[in-house]
């Protein structure tokens, strides 16, 4: 059989999670240098008419793994129909979103298979006919270049953000209906609906300015440092989520892929490292304004500009100069 | 509930590292400490323990070095500890990983396992899920709230962008659990004398390995990742500093 690269896309009660169009972005950027045709499954229940968007990409084919056990989402359920479906189609890449839902099912089905699975994969190399894949160390430290050994199917996650769902090439694809295989036994797990905590009193998606605050702050009674700067910018107080964690300041100013996604003119980050979980949460702020300690710290690969140095030195200086410059 | 945690030991967040000799992993001579999700881990099997009753042991592969996270633990209150103890652990993908301690575990009959969602070095947030799979265990992953019930397990589990879920399991089962779940409690200085005659098991390389196999993903290198943005960095006494920057906001970011 033919190599061939599938993409495992995402939906969740009946939407397709825009995510799965990135996933199908960089299965088309390998495939092209590897020539392997890209093919998209899409499980769940009555989700045919999702199909249809993923079949306007240029793919060669959507599966549709239907089953009334996929109406909700369940790791037994997932593992034990993909399983099946990958065990036939034989492909030799396995591509998918690196979601919360995919954590959650994704190494069980590589094990399942008896395969590997690099996780969390930021882009990839294709050298000398080897597949590589990139993925950020040490809380983005380093970056490592990662390998298959053995037979496919090779499985892999992409990071969210790592290729551009709208840069996906857009085609047409027949769409297949499969019928997905179900265990005899139900679901171990029993989920309960999706749902936010109550209302927030703070909207930091209309903020223009945002003072942002992390374990650097060291302890509580330093925020007044960063709410100074905030009120002297005019703009609010967020945190990193360890900050909010310790309960310093409530969830609502948490910033990051498990918090609020911010894009102010101006966001300034003091004592925060720059994790990807953060990033993914204000890296769209038109400009970054980065105080570290650390000149390594991975913040400093997003700012617009990079201050090297103790946040309690530079700080009150700061506040200082900009109550100064606004008055001037 | 007879409870096991699985404690990574990992460089210190502060320190500074530097690549090894055949740029595959950094330099061991570093600061370590517990991975920072499996201190919530801990924590929260302590409090599962106090509140249901039974027992708390914590486990960890790798080597010698590695003992120093159990200890904290026992001083925590932990009742006893298992070292896989060797070199080579550290070496493994998270399927042998998970395949060590499976081997390590499995003849304890745990009611729950509990891990950390991801390391802070690797960071593969697998193990857990691979452990679940090889016990043939139900699992849940990025949990922030357990609460025991009849025939089981009330779990919350984190979503994206603020959303959550609650799930039922039954046990036994292995979860993942989120940083923050709880706060963190320090050991006392009771606890830490007490620590030393707890009871500590050595496994050693050779008892698990028959369980082992090949690793099926290799590190080709290690590098310091190249920057994508033009950062403009600032570096002088703090005055100096606060001067430039407030120059850049007035007349290039043009925010203020
Ligand atoms: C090819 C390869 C080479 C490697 N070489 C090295 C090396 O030279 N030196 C080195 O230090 N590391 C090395 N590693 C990292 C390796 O030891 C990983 O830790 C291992 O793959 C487990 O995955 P993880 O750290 O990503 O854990 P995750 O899956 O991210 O961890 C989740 C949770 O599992 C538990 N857990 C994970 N590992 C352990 C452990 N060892 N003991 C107890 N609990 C644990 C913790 O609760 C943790 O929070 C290598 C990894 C690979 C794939
Ligand atoms: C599933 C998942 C979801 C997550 N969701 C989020 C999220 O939504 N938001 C989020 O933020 N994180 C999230 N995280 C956690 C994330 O991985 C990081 O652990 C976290 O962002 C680190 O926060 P930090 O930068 O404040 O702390 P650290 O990483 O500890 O960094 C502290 C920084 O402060 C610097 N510093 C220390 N002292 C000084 C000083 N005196 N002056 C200047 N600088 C100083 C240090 O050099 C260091 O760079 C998530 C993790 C996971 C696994």
């Amino acid at each position: 059989m033919a190599d061939t690269i599938l993409v495992v896309a995402e939906q969740r009660e009946g939407k397709l999670n825009r995510v799965s169009l990135e996933t199908i972005a960089g299965a088309q950027a390998i495939s092209k240098e590897t020539g392997w045709p890209v093919e998209v499954v899409l499980a769940g229940s009555d989700i045919g008419s999702l199909a249809q968007e993923l079949a306007a990409k240029a793919v060669a084919r959507v599966s549709v793994l239907e089953a009334p056990a996929l109406t909700t989402y369940t790791s037994d359920a997932y593992v034990f129909a993909l399983k099946q479906f990958i065990q036939e189609k034989q492909p030799k890449l396995v591509l998918f979103p690196h979601t919360y839902q995919v954590r959650d099912f994704a190494p069980r089905l590589a094990l399942a298979l008896d395969r590997s699975l690099i996780s969390d994969a930021v882009g990839y190399k294709y050298e000398n006919g080897r597949l590589l894949f990139t993925r950020q160390m040490f809380q983005g430290k380093f970056a490592a270049d990662v390998s298959f050994a053995g037979d496919g199917p090779w499985l892999a996650t992409f990071q969210i953000g790592a290729f551009r769902g709208d840069q996906a090439e857009a085609g047409s694809a027949p769409v297949e209906n499969v019928t997905a295989a179900v265990s005899e036994g139900s679901p171990r797990v029993t989920p309960h609906e999706v749902f936010q905590e109550a209302k927030q009193a703070v909207d930091l998606s209309q903020s223009e300015v945002i003072v942002a605050v992390g374990r650097g702050i060291k302890e509580q009674k330093n925020l007044a440092l960063a709410e100074e700067l905030a009120k002297a910018l005019g703009g609010e107080v967020a945190a990193s989520r360890p900050i909010c964690d310790n309960g310093w300041l409530p969830l609502e100013r948490q910033i990051g892929s498990s918090g609020q996604t911010v894009a102010p003119k101006l966001y300034v980050a003091l004592g925060i490292s720059g994790a990807i979980q953060h990033l993914v949460g204000m890296k769209g702020s038109r400009t970054i304004v980065a105080i570290n300690k650390d000149p390594e710290a991975p913040i400093f690969e997003i700012a617009d500009v990079g201050v090297v140095g103790n946040l309690f030195d530079v700080v009150p200086a700061l506040t200082e100069e900009i109550k100064k410059a606004k008055s001037a | 509930m007879k409870i096991l945690v699985c404690i990574k030991q990992v460089p210190q967040k502060d320190a500074p590292l530097k690549l090894n000799e055949s740029g595959t992993w950094i330099r061991e001579d570093v600061s370590y400490e517990v991975n920072e999700p499996d201190a919530y881990a801990l924590e929260e099997a302590l409090r599962q323990k106090e509140k249901h009753g039974g027992e708390v042991v914590v486990i960890t592969a790798g080597p010698v070095r590695a003992q120093q996270v159990l200890r904290e633990a026992l001083a925590k209150g932990a009742d006893r500890a298992i070292h896989l103890e060797d070199d080579k652990f550290v070496q493994l993908d998270s399927t042998n990983t998970a395949r060590a301690i499976a081997a390590a575990a499995a003849e304890e009959n745990f009611d729950l396992i509990v891990t950390g969602l991801q390391s802070d070095d690797f960071g593969a947030a697998q193990t857990g899920v691979l452990l679940a799979e090889i016990l043939g265990l139900p699992h849940a992953t990025i949990i922030i709230g357990i609460e025991k019930t009849d025939s089981g397990l009330r779990l919350k589990r984190e979503l994206e962008a603020g959303h959550y879920q609650f799930i039922d399991l039954p046990t036994p089962a292995v979860l993942t659990i989120q940083s923050g779940i709880n706060k963190l409690r320090y050991a006392s200085l009771i606890g830490i004398k007490q620590a030393k005659n707890k009871p500590l098991r050595k496994v050693a390389w050779a008892e698990v390995e028959p369980k082992l196999s090949k690793n099926l993903q290799q590190i080709e290198r290690l590098y310091v990742p190249v920057k994508q943005k033009k950062t403009e960095m600032i570096e002088g006494p703090a005055a100096e500093v606060a001067r430039k920057v407030t120059e850049y906001l007035k007349n290039t970011a043009r925010v203020i």
